[in-house]
């Protein structure tokens, strides 16, 4: 022990009889390990940016779809089943620790008409005011409509940027009324703008309406492909709901008990979907774990039974897109170590030639009674000095590297400590590969040559 | 045991491309503990030779050497290394201080490969004490270019001395320097001698070194000449090859 603190204090000694040749030597390590620091920060922030987008994208949202209805041996599809309802949906949200919130999402496709314009937009949302939490979405004008709208089944509703385009040219749609379906809707808010979706579709072609005033008001049933018993009903309004005014009958009215024989529509709670957001995506399998479970059991599902919704989330696209700009921050590393390489032959370089200009120096200590392993020792020992003092000194420089191009550049970045400790790690490395070669030359030397060097 | 060296029938052949040329064709020779002598010889007589051998930095082809009692033409590497490190003292022509590095820390150097168990305190205090001896006590700090050529072989001597050895062995100490600080080094290894008791060997071309010493060897083509005591009367005025 003893002998190692000797032989470092030998080894410090002699880098400190040149500086500047310590120093100079050191510095593509220095550069090296800078790079390989900013490197990683610049790369990582990147990475959790990139992220972040997907997030924005819709990335660690979860969508439950109900599952196929099938009737004598007929099955109508997936999202045919009529069993998840709101209720399903706050449950969820509530009992399920590992998600965000959810929204129940109740779909449709149908014609807005505002004065002389009329559109059909790509998306009809029945839902709660979740929903606009989970995509992250808030109003430019307007607002929201709220969980009292929702109990309520208000006949309010906001419009995405781009149905706003289609129906006011003029603009100021708020406070304004569209017909959907024949139904007068209030429009109390607009949308921000939030371009297309990962499958290329046109999230701002929007009307999203509280879930009950969609399913109780404007469209009894949401789907053309409903349950056959109640797409037989067709629609819920007769002619003198839509024409009050017109006081005549057109068809004789029906006695009370013709009305009590005649088949009503049955109307189901169910929604077309539930949305959940999770907080992270790492959380996405416990989160499809959790609500099967809590769905299996609301659904009175026994083990063995399959389950009556699915599961879907965008985990594949979020994987992807996180494997990519890993790939980017590995190229870098890549290119940073190589350059970490080039700073090692340096090391090498510039220690062959301390081995033979202190020659006499390694004679004399041979003669005095230095081992060949001292010798061996207090070389490796000043390499990895070198080396480990060009690491700090590197670490210094790529965290003032990747500070600077935060500041001026604003890239996100972020720190990463093992990128720091793996730095130290390799700089030893680097010493002892580098530095091996010339102390295995110096401890190779035979004293009485080495004497009488010149 | 008064002998401290003890050399039997020693050959070195140094092997030079198909043959080899003998260098030490036999030497037989022995020096008491507390003796001064000078070894003697003109270059490519095999004294450089020998003295590597007695220094233990090489291995005789043929022959014993017995060092302190030791059989050192056996030895390994390593064992040699600790044999220099804690028996002799090197004092060499051309000084060998380590340049940048003060006095100091130069007559510590050989301590840093003992295995004394000693505290690096007591070291230090060992190491101001020699230099004061040689006479440098206010030149502790000064590095090798601060000194003059007599102060540094000087600093050298308390080199050699630091790890306390039986043998010094000095290479032409005074090849480098004026004659009245050839003189005064010369004194030096003398007073080591009457007053520490230390063996002294000095190893040299030059017979008014050699008249230092209470003995001197001579070495004439590999085989010793002859073993003379220093006042024999012709000493001085045999001439130098």
């Amino acid at each position: 022990m003893l002998k190692m603190t000797t032989t470092l204090i030998t080894a410090l000694r002699a880098l400190r009889r040149n500086p500047l040749r310590s120093a100079l030597t050191t510095l593509g390590i220095i550069i090296g390990i800078a790079a390989v620091i900013a490197m990683v920060q610049i790369g990582e922030g990147s990475s959790a940016a990139i992220k972040q987008t997907i997030a924005n994208m819709g990335a660690n949202e979860l969508i439950i779809f109900p599952g196929a209805a099938a009737s004598g041996g007929v099955s109508f599809g997936g999202g045919s089943a009529v069993t998840l309802t709101s209720a399903d949906a706050d449950a969820v949200a509530r009992d399920c620790p590992s998600i965000g919130t959810a929204a129940p999402v109740v779909n449709g496709r149908m014609q807005l008409v505002r004065g002389g314009q009329n559109w059909v937009p790509q998306f009809i949302a029945g839902t709660t005011p979740a929903y606009f939490a989970i995509r992250d979405w808030a109003v430019s004008q307007g607002r929201l409509f709220g969980n009292d709208d929702v109990s309520g089944a208000n006949e309010v509703c906001v419009l995405g940027q781009t149905v706003v385009k289609q129906l006011f040219p003029s603009g100021m749609p708020v406070g304004k009324t569209i017909l959907v379906e024949s139904v007068p809707l209030k429009v109390i808010g607009v949308l921000q703008f939030k371009g297309a979706n990962m499958m290329g579709m046109d999230q701002d072609d929007i009307l999203a309406m509280p879930w009950t005033t969609m399913k109780y008001r404007v469209s009894g049933t949401a789907l053309q492909n409903q349950n056959q018993s109640s797409a037989a009903g067709g629609s819920t309004f007769s002619t003198s709901q839509l024409y009050p005014e017109t006081s005549q009958n057109l068809y004789p009215v029906p006695s009370a008990t013709e009305q009590q024989d005649l088949p009503q529509p049955v109307r189901f709670p169910n929604v077309n979907s539930i949305l959940v957001s999770v907080p992270t995506s790492a959380q996405i399998p416990q989160a499809v774990n959790e609500i099967t479970a809590l769905l299996r059991q609301r659904h009175h599902l026994r083990a063995g039974v399959p389950s009556d919704f699915n599961i879907r989330n965008m985990a594949e696209i979020s994987n992807a897109l996180g494997h990519t700009s890993q790939l980017m921050t590995n190229l870098l590393i890549g290119v940073a170590l190589i350059s970490l390489m080039v700073g090692g032959v340096g090391i090498m370089n510039i220690m062959l030639v301390s081995v033979t200009e202190r020659t006499r120096e390694i004679g004399l200590r041979m003669a005095i009674g230095a081992q060949p392993a001292d010798i061996l020792g207090q070389f490796i020992l000043e390499a990895i000095v070198l080396c480990l003092f060009g690491g700090a000194l590197g670490i210094f420089l790529g965290q003032a590297l990747s500070t600077a191009v935060q500041t001026l550049l604003h890239w996100p970045i972020q720190l990463s400590a093992p990128a720091m400790i793996a730095s130290v790690a390799v700089s030893v490395v680097v010493g002892l590969v580098f530095g091996y070669y010339p102390a295995w030359k110096a401890s190779r030397l035979d004293p009485i040559e080495a004497l009488r060097y010149e | 045991m008064m002998e401290l060296i003890k050399v039997e029938n020693i050959v070195k052949t140094y092997q030079l491309g198909g043959g080899g040329v003998q260098v030490l064709k036999g030497v037989s020779l022995a020096i008491d503990r507390g003796e001064m002598v000078a070894l003697m010889g003109a270059s490519g007589s095999g004294k450089t030779t020998l003295m590597n051998i007695l220094g233990c930095l090489d291995r005789p082809t043929s022959g014993k050497y017995f060092l302190d009692g030791q059989e050192i033409s056996r030895m390994s590497v390593n064992q040699r290394a600790l044999v220099r490190n804690e028996k002799i003292g090197f004092v060499f022509q051309n000084f060998n201080l380590l340049a940048r590095t003060t006095a100091l820390e130069n007559v510590l150097l050989p301590t840093s490969y003992s295995n004394e168990p000693l505290s690096a305190k007591a070291h230090r205090l060992h190491a101001t004490e020699l230099l004061e001896q040689v006479g440098l006590a206010d030149r502790l700090d000064h590095e090798p270019s601060q000194l003059s050529g007599g102060q540094q072989q000087r600093v050298a001597i308390a080199r050699s001395l630091v790890n306390n050895p039986k043998l010094v062995l000095a290479d032409e100490p005074t090849g480098n320097l004026d004659s009245r600080t050839s003189e005064e080094v010369l004194r030096m290894f003398q007073e080591l001698n009457e007053k520490k008791g230390i063996t002294i060997l000095l190893v040299t071309h030059d017979a008014t070194v050699a008249a230092h010493a209470k003995r001197t060897i001579r070495i004439r083509d590999g085989l010793i000449e002859e073993n003379l005591p220093q006042n024999s009367a012709d000493a001085a005025a045999l001439p130098v090859t």
